[in-house]
């Protein structure tokens, strides 16, 4: 019998450039301690694990079994999932669909990574054809960059606008203990930071970071009973529709466009900026927190630098976007987007202090990587 | 759990250095099955694909293969690990209530890369991937420590790869079929004591692809629905110190599970054929035990006895097992898929009489680290 | 950071060494076709969906709208417009060779007249006040030719 599942315990590790004091599976253990420790549980309780990170990052093949010292999943089933930068938003739906499937009642997510430990721009080259793309793709910047170029010139907007959001996401992680880029900026200091790829630049950007990432999900019989207030997944959506970087359509992101629609026509969301009551945002880059927002249906097209001006999407807001300071502050890859969920599940349980935006009953959470696949997950207060 | 049927399978034929990409093999394999259940793209709802960084030589692989496993306008999720694995998270995703259909597809072209390197990099980079551990050398560890605690000897190993070989020739689809004895086995060249070359599965190019449906998505097609009775997979230790290698606790567990959600009691009498992932001929002997076909240590005795042979009472790999193709993350979901060729009674020269009930098999990580069981059936649970 | 009892004193960090990993990775009938177009012929082709008629660059096998088989090769010459461009500064590892790249380098996609989809390459101008998205570029092949990407050595403004 299909199950209605909710997440009821996070946790994640204090995110940083470079953790040097532990091993990878030490510090897959220190999120899977403060998950259990969030939700009441101990591993006994735990029927299932999946795990998630990039591959060539650590170098290490078939992490769900060489995890097992830190994930603790020890003669109990675990799997690993990966889709490139949105393996965290694949682990989310995975646990989901261990637990709604009615075969598992309470299933962990973990996304890791330990960036520090390769050359993160060489591995993440080798995502592109290597026979005909991988020596013209300027890394993951490229495409973004260009796409900014693109809205520029067609929209009017400006890098000052794309620098708000940079100063949006990078102020909220001073409330977020977990956040490994914790310092006030300011949009002269984003305009005068180096150009790394026109016109995105250094504060545009999104970090390296060493981190990991544990998520709970329970089954409808067992969440009421395990958190007070659980988040419950309503719906999951996937797009994945591109082979070649080359044949994407950056004007009209077919894939964001598919994955909003299909995950608000799931949750029954019909006007997302009002339906919405927050959102974690997978952006590597503040460009994306300009043009993705109307690509998601939240403003006409074009209007995004508007609302971004007024404050639409700050702490006091209409609609808060990346309390937790987003990506731009804390990027362990394979966590990343399991960060986004997490962070939307505490936004929802109540449980996240001084980045908690009043009274949310509907939080969305987004993954974004390799060739635009994105992904996206709403979670509500209340099951049904 | 609900009942889902498997109504479509296809496998290319298993080669060394076959000239397509794996994208093109993903296609020929996705396609066929559809014509295999007599679906169109459209009536498929969602799609799990299973690719491996190492393998495939590139970050997010997944990437590759978006068109070819069809999933342009749907949902889409990728599992890393063997097709066994990536099967039951299709499993799960068609019991939940957002998908009623699955298309899971599988690849590895072997031969692009350096398998046994790859191989290494699954070992702890500080410790036993440094010694230049490989699947063949631990392997024979494992090999070692099962054949000395049971006196299983090499001789009963043999048996198994001339048993399998000699299958193979009833196989379109396998890669090496051998018509050989247990004398040629035993002079064939020592690769690691007391692995020889006859033990060893070959590398092979490959793909496999399933299609996964709900009772009320099953049509009245022109193949006979195979029904999921039981399934369930299990993790053992990482570090091979931990692990008692002359036991497989992982499958032990795995099929306990599987066995109690199919109703299987007794499973070497309610068996009627098995398709099990020998990599080494040692490991079928070893699983054998595991999947409670028999006693500890008493599989050198059933081999000689010839109960898994072709005209035995429960045959084993009448395929020719991974021993005759062995194209790594596809053997398993290959096991899946002959299963139900003999469930359909469509195997061709290979077919089982009469199967009803059959189990397949995968294995995942060093000295199978992971086992994932399945319990496929004729006919549908009864409504309850 | 967790405060652990016993610590060692020093944290040791060890290289992975310079083993290489090489691939040998099968072009397929498509993109074979695709290499030899641009070795053989100093022509970009692609490759038409008789079903929806979107025609694709690189070519493969399969058109994902309408999941069927092409088999009508197109012709697309040499000359395009600029897609999208972006001069990369950051010095990223190269990864055929594992040196820092040569920077400024422009990536661009190319818009061939008749495509669908586009074509990454290199542009030959690192300057991005000289570089219009819509510029005319044209492919400047090796003499060499190889069958491979680099057989066209860059794209030039026209």
């Amino acid at each position: 019998m299909a199950k209605r599942t909710a997440i009821v315990g996070v946790g994640q590790t204090n995110h940083t450039s470079k953790r040097r004091d532990v091993n990878g599976q030490e510090l897959i253990n220190e999120a899977v301690k403060r998950a259990l420790a969030d939700a009441g549980l101990t591993l006994r309780d735990i029927d299932a694990f999946v795990i998630g990170n990039m591959d060539h990052f650590e170098g290490i093949n078939c992490v769900d079994g060489w995890s097992i010292d830190g994930s603790g999943a020890y003669m109990k089933p675990i799997m690993k999932v990966t889709t490139g930068g949105s393996t965290g938003g694949t682990l989310g739906s995975s646990a989901y669909y261990h637990v709604a499937s009615g075969l598992f009642d309470v299933v962990m997510a973990i996304g890791w990574e330990k960036n520090s430990e390769s050359d993160t721009q060489a591995a993440i080259s080798t995502c592109a054809d290597p026979i005909l793309e991988r020596d013209f793709f300027g890394g993951a910047i490229g495409p973004n960059a260009a796409e900014y170029a693109m809205y520029m010139k067609q929209y009017g907007a400006s890098q000052e606008d794309a620098a708000m959001v940079a100063v949006r996401d990078h102020n909220n992680a001073l409330n977020n203990p977990y956040a490994h880029l914790r310092k006030f900026i300011t949009v002269e200091e984003v305009m005068n930071s180096p150009m790394l790829c026109y016109p995105i630049k250094l504060l545009d950007s999104c970090p390296r970071s060493d981190g990991a990432c544990a998520v709970i999900y329970a089954s409808e019989d067992r969440a009421p009973k395990i958190a007070p207030r659980p988040a419950w997944i309503h719906a999951t959506a996937v797009s994945h529709d591109y082979v070649y970087f080359g044949d994407y359509d950056w004007e009209a992101m077919p894939t964001l466009e598919a994955t909003a629609s299909r995950v608000y026509k799931r949750a029954g969301i019909t006007n997302p900026l009002k339906d919405i009551d927050v959102m974690e945002l997978y952006l590597p880059f503040s460009t994306c927190g300009v043009v993705w927002m109307e690509h998601m249906w939240v403003c006409e097209r074009g209007e995004s630098p508007k609302l971004i001006r007024k404050g639409v999407f700050n702490m006091e807001g209409e609609l808060p976007v990346n309390p937790s300071g987003g990506v731009l502050s804390t990027n362990p890859i394979g966590a990343t987007a399991l960060i986004r969920i997490g962070e939307a599940a505490l936004q929802v349980m109540g449980k996240a202090d001084d980045r908690q935006v009043p009274n949310v009953r509907t939080a969305m959470a987004t993954a974004f990587g390799s060739c635009y696949w994105f992904e996206a997950t709403i979670l509500r207060s209340t099951m049904s | 759990m609900d009942n889902v049927a498997i109504i479509g399978v296809a496998q290319t034929k298993y080669e060394k250095g076959k000239t397509k990409n794996y994208a093109e093999l993903v296609y020929e394999v996705s396609r066929m099955a559809l014509d295999d259940a007599g679906l169109e793209l459209a009536d498929i709802d969602n799609v799990v694909t299973t690719t491996n960084d190492f393998y495939d030589g590139r970050t997010i692989a997944c990437m590759a293969i978006a068109e070819a496993a069809g999933s342009y306008g749907r949902d889409a999720t990728n599992v890393e690990g063997d097709g066994t694995l990536s099967a039951f998270y299709g499993l799960m995703r068609t019991l939940s209530d957002v998908y009623g259909t699955t298309l899971v597809t599988t690849h590895c072209k072997v031969s692009e890369g350096a398998p046994r390197k790859i191989f290494n990099q699954m070992f702890d980079p500080i410790y036993d991937r440094r010694l230049g551990m490989d699947a063949i050398s631990s392997s024979a560890l494992q090999a070692r420590a099962y054949m000395d605690r049971y006196g299983i000897t090499q001789e009963q190993c043999a048996r198994v790869s001339v048993k399998n070989h000699g299958n193979a020739r009833n196989n379109p689809y396998a890669h090496v079929p051998l018509d050989i004895t247990v004398e040629d086995v035993m002079k064939s060249p020592v690769l690691a004591d007391p692995i020889k070359r006859l033990d060893v599965a070959p590398v092979s190019d490959g793909a496999c692809a399933i299609i996964l449906a709900k009772e009320d998505r099953v049509k009245n097609g022109r193949r006979k629905p195979v029904w999921v009775k039981g399934v369930a997979h299990c993790t053992d230790a990482y570090r091979l110190g931990e692990r008692d290698l002359s036991r497989a606790g992982a499958l032990e567990e795995a099929a306990r599970k599987a066995y109690a959600m199919a109703g299987v009691k007794d499973p070497s009498k309610e068996i009627d054929v098995a398709e099990v992932y020998d990599a080494f001929s040692y490991m079928e002997l070893l699983w054998y035990e595991g999947l409670g076909f028999c006693g500890a240590g008493e599989s050198g005795r059933l081999i000689d006895s010839g109960v898994t042979g072709m005209a035995g009472a429960l045959p084993v790999n009448p395929s020719g097992g991974v021993l005759s193709a062995h194209a790594v993350q596809v053997a398993g979901l290959a096991r899946i898929a002959e299963c139900v060729l003999q469930l359909r009674g469509e195997a061709g020269r290979r077919q089982v009489p009469g199967a009803k009930l059959a189990l397949a098999h995968g294995i995942t990580g060093i000295c199978a680290q992971t086992h994932c069981v399945w319990v496929l059936s004729d006919t549908p649970a009864k409504e309850v | 950071m967790e405060e652990k009892p016993n610590q060692a004193t020093e944290l040791l960090e060890l290289s992975s060494g310079k083993a290489e990993h090489v691939y040998y990775w099968h072009c397929g009938y498509y993109t074979s076709r695709f290499l030899l177009g641009l070795r053989d012929q100093t022509t970009i082709l692609g490759v038409r969906c008789s079903a929806c008629g979107r025609v694709y660059v690189p070519p493969r096998e399969v058109c994902g709208r309408c999941f069927k088989t092409m088999n009508e090769w197109v012709d697309l010459g040499t000359e395009g417009t600029i897609y999208a461009f972006t001069v990369v500064k950051l010095p990223y590892v190269d990864p055929n060779t594992g040196l820092p790249i040569k920077v400024p380098r422009t990536d661009i996609y190319v818009q061939f007249d008749g495509a669908d989809t586009r074509l990454m390459h290199w542009l030959d101008e690192g300057d991005e006040t000289k570089i219009k998205v819509g510029a005319r570029v044209k492919a400047v092949f090796k003499k060499e030719r190889r069958g491979t990407i680099h057989d066209i050595e860059y794209f030039t403004q026209v």
